[in-house]
């Protein structure tokens, strides 16, 4: 089993994505620069945080053509598991794997702070193990993460189990407060229609050891898990 | 060949909130004594150079750009293209 993390320029969770498999999930995991064409060595991929080119034009854009994201696409196809994390999620979303958009915050702010999360569905092949309503603790970090859909594709996403993720209170449930960035229903993930692909703005990289976190948690690692049993399996 | 300037303008669609443009209205317009000005909603203006045959053609070439490379994204923008002095 051989995970590959894109490494795009402006890239800037690759070494923690890549610490977190190798050290603490011990899975065999590599940084692949964003020009290579051929991922045939690997099973899964990761989208990294960061700011590709600088969030140019729009965030994930000009990453969304990059060399890789042809290979990422078959992969994606072909049923592979393909995570993006924050700035990998917008990614997901401009290249079209994800549908969508993630906007500028409504409060116009870069928002940094630990949320909670609950699991609204576990199509995803990265929350298979996970009961719907289970909380999580992870933190975000972005400027544009205000998930946005039109009405009638938002009902299409309910209908297919396809929102993963809301952002809740400490109760678990879904309030203004709770939202950090305006999202439309407090959305934090979702997944395409097979559930092999999945974007979130939270970083489970950062949530997957005890150490990091203020609440001695560490809820990033079942996202992680749950695709290299997926993988195991296979 | 002459080179027309092409003017490519990628807004919010009126479905998804615009919290610039809202700051800039309550906090700054409203507060400075113009209560005149009832919305205002922000946009991305690209200046696009091009060279083609006629105003018609340049428009068109930006405008299959535009589709192609979603320079913006149709979900939540929309996308407006006028060409200068034509």
């Amino acid at each position: 089993m051989r995970v590959a993390i894109i490494q795009f320029p402006g890239s800037n969770c690759d070494f923690d994505t890549l610490y977190v498999l190798n050290n603490v999930m011990k899975v065999k995991a590599d940084l692949v620069w964003h020009k290579k064409d051929d991922l045939s060595d690997y099973d899964a991929v990761i989208l990294p945080g960061g700011f590709s080119y600088g969030d140019r034009l729009r965030a994930g854009i000009i990453a969304a053509y990059s060399p890789v994201m042809k290979e990422v696409r078959m992969m994606a196809k072909d049923g592979r598991p393909i995570l993006g994390i924050c700035n990998g999620f917008q990614i997901l979303v401009e290249a079209g794997l994800l549908p969508g958009a993630l906007l500028r915050n409504s409060s116009l702010k870069f928002v940094c702070k630990w949320v909670n999360l609950s699991v609204v569905s576990n199509k995803a092949i990265f929350t298979r193990r996970l009961e719907k309503g289970h909380l999580l603790r992870m933190p975000i970090a972005h400027n544009e993460g205000r998930y946005f859909i039109e009405e009638d594709d938002l009902k299409e996403l309910y209908k297919r189990n396809q929102i993963i993720l809301k952002y809740v209170d400490e109760s678990g449930k879904p309030n203004e407060s709770s939202n950090p960035n305006g999202s439309i229903d407090g959305i934090a993930g979702i997944c395409n229609d097979e559930g092999n692909v999945f974007g979130l703005m939270p970083h489970p990289e950062r949530a997957s050891e005890e150490l990091l976190s203020p609440f001695n948690t560490n809820d990033g690692r079942i996202i992680f898990s749950s695709m290299i049993e997926y993988l195991k399996e296979r | 060949m002459k080179t027309y300037l092409v003017k490519v303008t990628i807004e919010n669609k009126p479905s998804a909130r615009d919290p610039e443009g809202e700051t800039i209205l309550k906090d700054l317009l409203i507060k400075g004594g113009y209560k005149q000005v009832k919305a205002v909603r922000t946009a991305k203006l690209l200046k696009m150079w091009v060279e083609a045959g006629n105003g018609k053609d340049a428009k068109e070439i930006v405008s299959k750009l535009c589709d192609e490379l979603r320079i913006y994204n149709p979900v939540a923008h929309t996308c407006s293209i006028n060409i200068e002095g034509e």
